[in-house]
């Protein structure tokens, strides 16, 4: 469906750190731990399940320094958290056959990888075979490559990291998540220009998503978990005031005349029917807990228990592409301040910064986009080229998969994890400027140049 | 396939679930018109969630389709399948309630009789081939000690079709066959089998998809027939197997003689294998649906009543003689040039010989009406009394 294309991804605020800890020797697994400790505190009855689950860990925070280390340091001991999955037959009898596929996941899977990590789970219960279903159920084209798995809940990237980090690898061109930080940063501040011609660039857009600490996602939540993602966030989004005062729509109970509405301004999202996500089990108790929430303005709009718990997106016409950035950061910073008020925060960490349900939308999750007409440069040949070395990619304005109409483009950046936000917009409007230098020249009959390509991890 | 272990794992992502309350866990199902939607209440859903069968299977399991499709104003959907042979048991009071509604009231201390002697059939060979253009009789087999396709890893379907395989093969006769699984296909096999009519394809309908059947496609399914073309086994589709008879014309005890006479004899080679069918006297053949329970039996024709299709009694007189119609295309579709899939609208209660021989004397009273109606003469005399 084209809403599901034109919206996707969000981004969110750069500033929030472990507030408890920058230890460097702590793994991923003691920023969480110091989190439920952080939860244990608050009042309502959902911090009480969730604490009284995490007290091991609690508990050996609070013990002896070298032995706390020591704990967290063993990340054997968190691969296995979770119980054993039921296994009647070896694992060889239960290896899919992946020899007509081509995703991420079957170009990396081996009986070893499968053998190693097909009878543990996630603190959840979250197990191999469900994070590759998708990938099995789709084998993929043969001119795309799709990733072929999803994360259940946050623990996910850790316990099954031996196929997850490969393909991480091969998605995020070449960012290796064992060795490698991701930056975070929404300080719009920094940005320089963006702001183009209306002429050329008839609208702009940043998306991105974020997942709420200590619930699983789409994939494998409960019915009363996503039910509680849609009521922290829709919370939130009631304290957003100024030009982000706005108003929720649940699914389930829209007016026709509300839906209608929510169809005419291209916001409205359906049931998925891809069976990428179908097949990962994202579409599961249709249409409980999800719902659209945007300002008054309709610039800045939230999407919420769909491919992964928000999407978050800023647009308008024109090309005030930096206008877009600045209220895309003030709006997910406001957000999560007011999360965090009732003691909730974003999946976020310095491996993979946030995290999403796809490992293609880790780090940023960030899509920056123009729709820009361009149709003298379109037509030469070298415009394929020059945006490879700008590090941008284009799709018809329909989004992903659709053909440009009349010489219209998405362009957007290539890239999701390993730079920052701000680096990210940073080389959409360096590089749309660019383009639209291009096309200014052609239209005066000069020539144009293939630009030196630009470095992926800065 | 050998059993490494049998080690029973506790549900870990249930017990996850159990810490979330009642009211945040039930399904909003104000919108629902499926027989689970109907039965199921707080009450029963509280008793249920921290229940689950021995291979893991749990309540949401079972209700998911039912939660995910909530149905259609006219048609009533089940809205639940069975993960396993025990989730009868375990979830009884899910189950039970919905087999009443579906089954005509069938209560949980009464009995099935299973009955495949095709011998106690009387005719079945008169029925006029100018009217009956076609004659089947499918149902579903379910293997013991093997967990059912909304639920099974690959590793166990893999293992039905090679135990199907192995039984397919050892018949001959008439029931000498072949084997062709979905994944090694050749295009000139595909165009065969389409042509056909045997071909099934990858599940498009939600109300399976949401229960999981579709999972790994096409790995472990595939089709077998005869050389004489009389005689299908779907493998793995919606059941373990779908075992169908059929052939040109009205010759329904030929047909059904070659459905019990093939039946037994795949049974015999599963049970040497202690591998037999799942069965009780309670519910009959278990299989994913519980609407298939008792026989899964549709004995049924493709015959031609334009007259009698259009006549004001046709609804009553197909009740009253437990028969049910569709279109030639099967279940939701119409009727093309007056020609009509007529068959039994039971499956538990009653036995395999017993609904076949509903549909065999059915059709033959229709037939007769027919013929009167054609010669413009009134069938009042002719409607039957309810059976």
């Amino acid at each position: 469906m084209c809403n599901l294309h034109l919206n996707k991804g969000i981004h969110t605020s750069a500033a929030f750190r472990c507030i408890l800890t920058n230890s460097t020797i702590c793994p991923f697994f003691t920023w969480r731990v110091l989190f439920w400790f952080c939860r244990i505190t608050m009042a309502g009855s959902f911090a009480r399940i969730l604490s009284s689950k995490r007290k091991v860990g609690i508990l050996s925070l609070v013990g002896a320094g070298s032995l706390t280390v020591g704990f967290f340091m063993n990340r054997e001991q968190h691969v296995s958290a979770g119980a054993h999955v039921r296994r009647i037959y070896p694992p060889s009898a239960e290896y899919p056959d992946l020899r007509k596929h081509n995703n991420c996941m079957a170009s990396h899977m081996t009986p070893a990888i499968y053998a190693k990590l097909c009878d543990k789970s996630t603190p959840n219960g979250y197990t191999l075979d469900e994070a590759i279903q998708t990938g099995v159920d789709n084998p993929g084209h043969p001119f795309i490559k799709t990733v072929g798995m999803v994360a259940g809940d946050e623990e996910s990237y850790e316990v099954f990291a031996d196929i997850f980090n490969p393909v991480i690898k091969e998605r995020h061109n070449g960012y290796h998540p064992c060795t490698m930080k991701h930056p975070t940063d929404l300080d719009s501040s920094k940005i320089r220009g963006g702001q183009f011609d209306d002429k050329y660039v008839l609208s702009s857009r940043v998306r991105t998503g974020r997942s709420i600490r200590g619930l699983s996602l789409p994939p494998a939540c409960t019915r009363a978990e996503r039910r509680e993602v849609e009521r922290v966030v829709v919370d939130a989004l009631g304290g957003l005031r100024g030009d982000l005062t706005g108003k929720y729509f649940s699914l389930t109970q829209l007016t026709d005349q509300e839906q209608q509405q929510l169809i005419d301004d291209h916001f409205l999202f359906d049931k998925p029917v891809s069976p990428l996500l179908t097949c990962a089990g994202m579409a599961r108790d249709w249409p409980d807990a999800r719902g659209i929430w945007h300002n008054n303005e309709k610039t800045f709009l939230v999407w919420i228990n769909e491919e992964d718990h928000t999407r978050v997106i800023s647009m308008e016409k024109g090309g005030n592409m930096k206008r877009v950035f600045e209220r895309f950061c003030r709006g997910l910073q406001e957000v999560e301040r007011l999360i965090q008020e009732k003691g909730w925060e974003f999946m976020w960490n310095e491996r993979l910064g946030y995290i999403l349900t796809c490992p293609s939308n880790l780090g940023t999750g960030l899509r920056a986009g123009v729709h820009v007409t361009l149709p003298r440069l379109s037509k030469d040949p070298r415009f394929s080229k020059i945006l490879d070395n700008l590090r941008l990619q284009k799709r018809g304005t329909g989004g992903v998969d659709t053909a440009a109409v009349g010489n219209t483009f998405d362009i957007s950046n290539l890239d999701r994890l390993g730079q920052s936000e701000v680096q990210l917009v940073q080389t959409v409007i360096d590089g749309v400027a660019y383009l639209i230098e291009c096309e200014k020249r052609l239209e005066k009959g000069q020539d144009i140049k293939i630009p030196a390509p630009i470095s992926q991890f800065k | 396939m050998e059993l490494i272990s049998a080690t029973m794992t506790k549900n870990c992502n249930n017990d996850y679930k159990m810490k979330f309350s009642l009211e945040d866990e039930f399904p909003d199902l104000s919108l629902h018109n499926n027989h689970m939607a109907k039965v199921l209440s707080k009450d029963i859903y509280n008793k249920l969630r921290a229940k689950s069968t021995p291979s893991g299977f749990t309540l949401d399991d079972c209700i998911q389709t039912g939660v995910d499709n909530p149905g259609h104003p006219f048609i009533m959907t089940v809205g639940c399948v069975a993960g396993d042979e025990e989730s009868y048991e375990v979830f009884k009071e899910l189950f039970d309630p919905i087999i009443s509604d579906r089954h005509g009231g069938y209560k949980p201390t009464d009995k099935h009789v299973t009955d495949l002697n095709w011998e106690n059939l009387k005719g079945g060979d008169d029925i006029d081939p100018n009217y009956v253009l076609s004659s089947r009789v499918r149902t579903g087999r379910s293997i013991k000690g093997i967990t059912l396709p909304p639920h099974n890893s690959r590793g166990e379907r893999r293992a039905v079709e090679k135990l199907s395989i192995e039984a397919l093969n050892s018949l001959d006769g008439e029931f000498k066959g072949k084997y062709y699984p979905l994944k090694d296909m050749t295009d000139k096999e595909q165009e065969q089998l389409i042509a056909d009519h045997f071909l099934f394809d990858k599940p498009v309908s939600p109300l399976l998809l949401a229960a999981g059947m579709a999972r790994d496609w096409p790995d472990g399914r595939g089709i077998w027939h005869n050389d004489n073309k009389t005689f299908l086994v779907w493998v793995n589709e919606e059941d373990h197997l779908r075992v169908i008879s059929m052939q040109q014309g009205g010759n329904m005890k030929e047909v059904f003689k070659r459905f019990c006479t093939g039946l037994q004899k795949i049974e015999d080679v599963f049970k040497k294998h202690n591998h037999g069918f799942m069965w009780n006297e309670h519910i009959g053949f278990v299989l994913t649906c519980p609407s298939n329970l008792g026989t899964g039996l549709r004995g049924g024709v493709h015959v031609k009543l334009p007259k009698l299709s259009t006549h004001a009694k046709f609804e009553e007189i197909l009740t009253r003689l437990r028969l049910q119609k569709r279109g030639t295309g099967g279940v939701d579709t119409a009727s093309v040039g007056g020609v009509f899939d007529i068959s039994n609208a039971d499956r538990l209660g009653s036995s395999e010989v017993a609904q076949v021989q509903l549909v065999v004397d059915g059709v033959k009273l229709m037939v007769e009406m027919e013929k009167k109606l054609e010669k413009g003469e009134s069938i009042d005399g002719m409607i039957p009394a309810q059976k």
